[in-house]
This record gives structure tokens, C-alpha cells and sequence, in this order.
């Protein structure tokens, strides 16, 4: 093994039924480097975390760690750990009501007697060196989480690790928490250990990693040193898109009159899950919220609707001031919502097609005003015509239709209610090419009908295509909003990588 | 074809418990064809009524079979069941007793107000249950333990130590047969329990709501259903299951025991739901198949007795066959049932092809 790596990936194959989920990748890790592994949702990312830990069996390519010669093989966890190869994960994995010193060294000890004290005082030690502000007989849940954390890496590096694996360390932490486990990496990466560094937040990469290493659907994209790669180019690599090549798609573009009115209006409006933003949509409008994962678009638009608890803010129907705290609140006011996540949010699994088309309009009639059957049959039957839905009756149970199929019926839910505003979220997501140019093209005529629509989708040519405004966010905030001539790629990506900022 | 579909996929529920009613049947009738004979027979009041077999089966499920039907509700919205039913009966009689007594004699008009009260208490009292299921989210198992345990207690303290006993033909009227009608009251408190219900699914939209919330509670939030109201809701027509079937028991006993009414219901009900083909997870549901599986209960027990089986062994014996009929329903059975029914059926497709 050449000097200074500690870990060299060859070649890693990894596939699930139906799914190629890493197909040749390379990974190499040197000494005293923080190297972040990047890429969007089903890149990748963890799955290759988990082939290195042991989580998974390779199917095919080869690991080498410095200091074990030859080939390595994971078969679990333990092994993984016994090589020198830790993982701190996102949610800690430590036991909260235990002391600092006995998270530290427990299940580590060789024989059953137990020297606590001395334990205590070696904790203590460590904990020193590492500077991290916890004393070793403290009980764990009553340290902040970013120590919770820093015991977890305590943890690992004292169990002589090689290659540290950081699994989204810093998405439930603030900012001076994070600026505090940024230190503890630098003295770790001083003392040399190979830090792997998994994040979504560009700007965290940017501060504290020395490489990059970019996958896409299961591949490699490359491997660079963070100097020689602008965030912009970062964020093209992460989509899939040279700058070169950044032509312009063929716009179907809002052909119907955007009205000069806002049907919906949000100032400083904040939840449980967001930050305070203002928003506001026209008659007829089609925009989106863009941004990579985890930039806070799902959970703007969730606060719109009131499905987290909303802390505040002010919303005017239509130019009157209205109270959403809760999905009903909005529904009532002429919203919908299609949620991102179409299996926990969407669907009644067990109910038939028509219940789930009518439970909607249902709510908002009262439970004292029940549809009537005829009706109900009559609502479904008109909905699976209009929107092609491929279902064996109307009394087929909705988790036995396809994913498309079952996207289909909650839109077809809310179009039942005739909204006269419709938030999208990820509608298209792991449903067929076809289904997905149907559901552009059924977006574009609702509003061509007047309807206002609200739109996300972790494709930016599809956004592009649909949307007329585009709000940006990056690490929960907007970043900008981009209209006309600016509604291209390249702008999209500069300013979600932060390169130009449009407005505030 | 789509409605025969349904219709199949709708009894697929139903089929393990119609299976194990019809093999009961079955069995008493190779065993002793007079366990069926229905006579006509002068009680001791002097009214003409059935008798029979059949009939006390009927009637004496009754309880049971009204306790089911609101457990069946609250196991659908909350995913898990009210063990209390038994012991918050025994606060309602002795709600229904306190009353009768304060109002110095048994009439229909202090009966009933005696009921009403009594309603109120037990609605009262499932209202304090649901409230920790749906409000503080604990366990409906361990939030309803409470009331089981502490239940007969607060009966006890209602009405001393005393068995109240109550004579008159109010009390049999309600208990036993109204004069002139040969067929015993409990069994029209079915029909009526059941009925209402029926036209509550009908004229509201309750059963949508309820079987959304059991399924997917996130997504039905998000379609503007409150989880907890249905929830709450669930627990309030349990309160008057349990009250009608506590007035049926105490006018059947013409006495109130605090100790002994309705006791051990609790699981025959949870029994009754699931034997009905009823997930106790939560979600879809059906009524019939719980009142079915009240009845299978009871006929296993009268069938039991019949066969002049031990008293001390009968819970064995029914043990065993109620093994069977959970086992027979439940999923790996099932599934193995259907990919045999599917074999079959292709193997016939093909012999047919083949012809």
C-alpha cells in the first residue's frame, strides 16, 4: 500500500433487487485527510458506507486498510470496528442514561470485571486531550447533543481507528456546535486519522474538507481536492451536469395569464421545521422551491399547509388575513397538498381507489355530510378516466397499484376538492418517464385554468420546464428567486451553490 | 366485475369465521341432532317463550356480542383494545343501582333515567381512557389496564359490599322476555346496537374516518381528519356498548355483584374481534364479523355444556378450538391457503387447456 493511505475501495459492486446501488466505485482515504463523500438522494453514499462497515457484502471489488495485509473482508460491524474502521451516525447510538466514561469503554472489556475507576480516569483523559467539555461520571443525557456527539467520536478514536466515519454529524446541531465539532475534526486529522465525511450542507464541506469524492446513481464522478473544485461545479457534479454542456431545454413555459392577484401570501411564516420565510403566489402561477436535499424546500412548503406545528407568522387568502395551523385550516381555505413522501404521508394503504380519491373532499364536506356511494362510485370513476389510472376497480385496495399509479390517486384526491391552490411535492418522484411527462403536462393546464401550483422536484430540467418563478434555498433558507431569462441550469446552480445571489 | 370482485374480497374476512360457525354446526349436529330443537315452553313468570339451545346461545351472547361491536371501533381507530370493559360495566350497574335505590323503587321511568346516568358515567369513564390513548399516546393496553384494575373498586365503593337484589317486571322485561313476546329482550338489544351503528356509518362519515386513522394516522392528519377526535370518538360508543350490555347483565342476574358482572368479558370481546377476521392493529373492520365471533364464542361454551363437559375443563377445551380458528385466520395460514387455491385453480386452467 502506498505511503500515507490508509484506505484504498476498488472496484465496489453492490445490488439490491432491481437496483444497481453501487456498480465500480473507488474510494481512497489518506492519512490525516477529512474527505467528504457527496451526492444526492440514491446516490450512493450509504451504501458505500455500509459495504466499508460491514453493514453489507460487497458483491464484487476489493478494501485495503493500511497496517492489514492483503485484502480486508467485513462481514459486520465488529469486524469493521476490530480493523480500525468507526462510524458515528446521525441519530447517536449512545445509551443516554449510562455515564460519559461507561458509554465510552462499555462492551469493550475483555474479561468480566470492570475497573470503573480506572475507566473514569482514563476517560477523563481522553476527553482532555480531545478537548471535549464533559467529565467522564456525567450522565450522558445531560450533555448537549453536540457532545453526545464528540463522546461518540471520543468513543471511536480511542478504540485506535483508522478511518473515521462521520454519517451526517452536524444536521441536528447549531451553528456553534457544529463550529465546535469542526475543531475536535481538525486535532483528530492533526493526530491522523482519515476522516470520511458525509454531509449534504455544501458550505460545512467547504470549511472543513481537504478532497471530494462525488457519486451519482451508483457511480463515480470523481474524486477532487476542494481548492480545484468551485461550489458551483460541485453542485453540476452532484446533478449530473457539465457547465459545458448546460444547453438550454425547450420550455413547454405558462401559456395561460398570470393574475396580478396573490391567492396565497406569507409573511415571516416559520414551523417547528422552518425558518421564518416570505412567500407569495399569483392566480394561475406555477413556481417551485428548488435546492438540494435537505435544504429545507419540503419543509417550507409543509408549513404552508400546517403540517408541522406552525410558530408563526402572517397569511392572507386572496388579500384576507387567514388562520393555517392545521392541514384542515388550509384545506378549508382552498389548499392542497401532496406530500413528498407518497407511502407515510399519502396513501391509506388498505382503503380501496375510491376512498382514498374521495377521503379528501369528504373531510372537507364534515363527517356529518357523508358522499354517497353513487356519488362516490360516479367521483372515482371520472378521476381514473381523467387521469388514466391503471387499477383493476375502483375497490382495489391503493397498495396494490404501482407507484405511479397510486401518485395518481392522491392527485386525483385533491383535484377532487378543486383547489384553488396546489402544492406538489416530489410528484414525479420513482414513477415512470411517462407518468412523469403526463403529470407536467396536467400541472401546466390546471393552470392554464386559473389554478395556482406549487412545485418540487428534485429535477431541475422538470421544474425548468413547468415553473415560471423559482424560489432558491440552500441549508434552510431562501437564497434567491429567479424569474424569465434567469430560469436556466446554470443560474439555477449558481445560486443554490451560492456563486450569485439574485436577491434576498 | 369489479363489483363481483369485491364481493369475494369482502367475504374473504368472514370466510375462517362462517368456516368455524358451520363446522360447530356440523359437530352438534352428527353429535346429538336434538341440540337444535327449539320448543315452545311456559317460564317461570307464566310468558309463553322459545327455548332451546339455539335461542340461549343467542341470548346469552348478547353481552358479549354489543361489547364486541365497540371494541371493534376502538380497535380500528387506536390499533389496540380497552381491557376495562368488564370492570367499567360493573361501575355502571352499580350507577344503575345507586339510582334506583335514591329514587325509592323500580319503574321504567327510574330505570331509565337510572340507565341514562349510568351511560353518562361509563362514557365519562371511557372518555378518561381514550384521553390517555389518543392525547397522551400511551398504550391502549397499559392506559386501560388502569380502569381494570381499579374498576370493581370504584363499583364497590358506589354500593358497598351489598348485592343489590332487584325484582320487578321491569327488570325482567329488560332481562328475560317482555310478556307476549316469545323471544328474550337481549337478543333485540343486539339488533338495536347493531342497527344504530349501521345508520351512524351510514349518515356520517365515521367509518371512512376511523379506518383511515387506524391505517395511516400521519396521512389521515394531513387530509384534515383530527386522529384524536376519531379516537375519542371510538371510546364514547364504547361507553354505551359497555352501559347496555352492564343493564342487560344486571336485569339478566336481577341482582348487581360488583364482583361478578361481566367479568372476564374483556378478553371474549378482544377474542370476538379477531376470531371476526379483524386486524387488532388497527384499520379496516367489520362489524358482522364481530358479532359472528361473539356467537361462535358462545356456542362453543352452550356445545361444551351440552357435551356435559366439566365446568373446571371447559376454558381448556375452548382453548384448543380457539387456537384452531386463530390459527386457521391468521396470515401465514392464510397466505398459504391462497397460493394452494391459486395452484389449484391454474392446474384446472391448465387440464382444461389440455382437454
Amino acid at each position: 500500500m502506498e505511503d500515507g493511505i490508509v484506505l484504498t475501495m476498488r472496484g465496489i459492486c453492490k445490488a439490491f433487487p432491481g437496483v444497481k446501488a453501487l456498480n465500480n466505485v473507488d474510494f481512497t482515504l489518506r492519512k490525516g485527510e477529512i474527505h467528504a463523500l457527496m451526492g444526492e438522494n440514491g446516490a450512493g453514499k450509504s451504501t458505500l458506507i455500509k459495504v466499508l462497515t460491514g453493514v453489507y457484502e460487497k458483491d464484487a471489488g476489493s478494501i485495503c486498510i493500511d497496517g492489514c495485509p492483503g485484502e480486508a473482508h467485513i462481514h459486520s460491524p465488529q469486524q469493521a470496528q476490530e480493523i480500525g474502521i468507526s462510524t458515528v451516525y446521525q441519530e447517536i447510538t449512545l445509551c443516554p442514561n449510562l455515564t460519559v466514561a461507561e458509554n465510552m469503554f462499555i462492551g469493550r472489556g475483555k474479561g468480566a470485571i470492570v475497573h470503573w475507576k480506572e475507566y473514569e480516569k482514563r476517560a477523563d483523559e481522553i476527553l482532555k486531550s480531545l478537548g471535549i467539555p464533559a467529565r467522564a461520571n456525567q450522565e450522558l443525557s445531560r450533555c448537549s447533543l453536540a457532545v453526545q456527539q464528540m463522546v461518540a467520536i471520543a468513543r471511536a478514536v480511542d478504540m485506535n481507528c483508522k478511518v473515521l466515519i462521520l454519517d451526517e454529524p452536524t444536521s441536528s446541531l447549531d451553528d456553534n456546535e457544529v463550529a465546535r465539532l469542526f475543531q475536535l475534526m481538525r486535532d483528530l486529522k492533526a493526530k491522523g486519522v482519515g476522516i470520511i465525511f458525509v454531509t449534504h450542507f455544501l458550505e460545512q464541506v467547504y470549511q472543513v474538507s481537504d478532497r471530494i469524492t462525488v457519486l451519482r446513481n451508483g457511480e463515480l464522478v470523481g474524486e477532487y481536492v476542494v481548492e480545484k473544485l468551485p461550489q458551483v461545479e460541485l453542485v453540476a457534479k452532484m446533478m449530473g451536469k457539465s457547465l459545458d454542456d448546460l444547453a438550454e431545454l425547450e420550455r413547454i413555459g405558462q401559456k395561460g395569464a398570470i393574475s396580478d392577484n396573490c391567492v396565497y401570501e406569507a409573511a415571516a411564516l416559520s414551523s417547528s421545521e422552518c425558518r421564518p420565510f416570505d412567500f407569495h403566489i399569483r392566480g394561475g402561477e406555477v413556481n417551485g422551491f428548488t435546492g438540494l436535499l435537505g435544504s429545507g424546500r419540503s419543509e417550507s412548503v409543509r408549513a404552508i399547509f400546517g403540517a408541522d406545528r406552525v410558530t408563526g407568522g402572517k397569511i392572507r387568502i386572496k388579500g384576507k388575513a387567514a388562520r393555517i395551523t392545521k392541514p384542515h385550516d388550509a384545506m378549508k381555505n382552498g389548499i392542497g397538498y401532496l406530500p413528498e413522501d407518497r407511502k407515510r404521508d399519502g396513501i391509506i394503504a388498505d382503503l380501496s381507489v375510491r376512498d382514498n380519491i374521495i377521503l379528501a373532499l369528504q373531510v372537507i364536506q364534515g363527517m356529518n355530510h357523508p358522499i354517497s356511494r353513487a356519488k362516490a362510485e360516479a367521483f372515482a370513476d371520472e378521476y381514473i378516466a381523467a387521469l388514466q389510472i391503471k387499477t383493476a376497480s375502483q375497490d382495489t385496495p391503493i397498495k396494490s397499484l404501482s407507484g405511479g399509479n397510486q401518485q395518481k390517486v392522491i392527485l386525483a384526491r385533491w383535484l377532487l376538492t378543486h383547489p384553488q391552490y396546489l402544492i406538489l411535492d416530489e410528484p414525479t418522484r420513482g414513477i415512470d418517464v411517462g407518468t412523469k411527462a403526463e403529470i407536467q403536462k396536467l400541472v401546466l393546464k390546471l393552470a392554464e385554468e386559473g389554478m395556482s401550483i406549487t412545485f418540487i422536484s428534485s429535477e431541475i430540467e422538470e421544474m425548468l420546464r413547468t415553473c415560471s418563478r423559482l424560489i432558491v434555498m440552500r441549508d434552510r433558507k431562501i437564497v434567491g428567486e429567479l424569474t424569465g431569462d434567469d430560469l436556466t441550469q446554470a443560474q439555477v446552480m449558481k445560486t443554490i451553490a451560492g456563486g450569485e445571489q439574485t436577491d434576498e | 366485475m369489479s363489483k363481483k370482485k369485491n364481493g369475494s374480497s369482502g367475504l374473504g374476512q368472514l370466510l375462517i369465521p362462517l368456516i368455524a360457525l358451520g363446522i360447530l354446526v356440523l359437530f352438534n349436529l352428527f353429535r346429538d341432532i336434538s341440540f337444535f330443537s327449539i320448543t315452545m315452553r311456559v317460564n317461570n313468570s307464566g310468558n309463553i317463550v322459545l327455548a332451546g339451545n339455539l335461542i340461549s346461545i343467542i341470548d346469552n351472547a348478547s353481552e358479549l356480542a354489543i361489547i364486541a361491536m365497540g371494541m371493534t371501533l376502538v380497535t380500528a381507530a387506536c390499533g389496540g383494545q380497552d381491557i376495562s370493559v368488564g370492570a367499567v360495566a360493573a361501575i355502571s350497574g352499580a350507577v344503575l343501582v345507586k339510582v334506583l335505590q335514591g329514587m325509592g323503587g323500580i319503574t321504567p321511568v327510574s330505570l331509565l333515567l337510572g340507565f341514562l346516568a349510568a351511560t353518562l358515567v361509563t362514557i365519562l369513564f371511557k372518555l378518561f381512557n381514550g384521553t390517555l390513548v389518543a392525547v397522551f399516546r400511551i398504550q391502549p393496553m397499559i392506559a386501560t389496564l388502569i380502569l381494570f384494575s381499579c374498576g370493581r373498586s370504584i363499583a364497590y365503593w358506589i354500593n358497598g359490599d351489598a348485592t343489590p337484589q332487584l325484582y320487578a317486571p321491569i327488570i325482567d322485561s329488560i332481562g328475560k322476555t317482555i310478556p307476549g313476546i316469545p323471544i328474550p329482550t337481549p337478543i333485540f338489544a343486539v339488533l338495536l346496537m347493531g342497527l344504530l351503528l349501521i345508520l351512524l356509518f351510514r349518515f356520517t362519515s365515521l367509518r371512512l374516518y376511523t379506518q383511515s386513522v387506524g391505517i395511516n394516522q400521519g396521512a389521515a392528519r394531513l387530509n384534515g381528519i383530527n386522529p384524536t377526535t376519531v379516537k375519542l370518538i371510538s371510546f364514547v360508543i364504547l361507553g354505551v356498548c359497555v352501559s347496555i350490555a352492564a343493564l342487560l347483565g344486571v336485569c339478566r342476574m336481577h341482582q348487581l355483584n360488583h364482583k361478578n358482572l361481566l367479568v372476564d368479558i374483556e378478553m371474549d370481546a378482544i377474542l370476538a374481534v379477531a376470531i371476526g377476521g379483524n386486524s387488532l392493529g388497527g384499520g379496516k373492520f367489520k362489524l358482522i364479523g364481530s358479532i359472528l365471533g361473539a356467537y361462535i364464542i358462545q356456542m362453543l361454551t352452550t356445545t361444551l355444556y351440552a357435551m356435559n363437559v366439566n365446568p373446571v375443563n371447559i376454558k381448556a377445551y375452548k382453548a384448543i378450538v380457539i387456537i384452531l380458528i386463530v390459527v386457521a385466520g391468521s396470515p401465514v395460514i392464510k397466505r398459504g391457503l391462497t397460493a394452494l387455491w391459486k395452484k389449484l385453480r391454474t392446474n384446472k386452467a391448465q387440464t382444461e387447456g389440455v382437454n
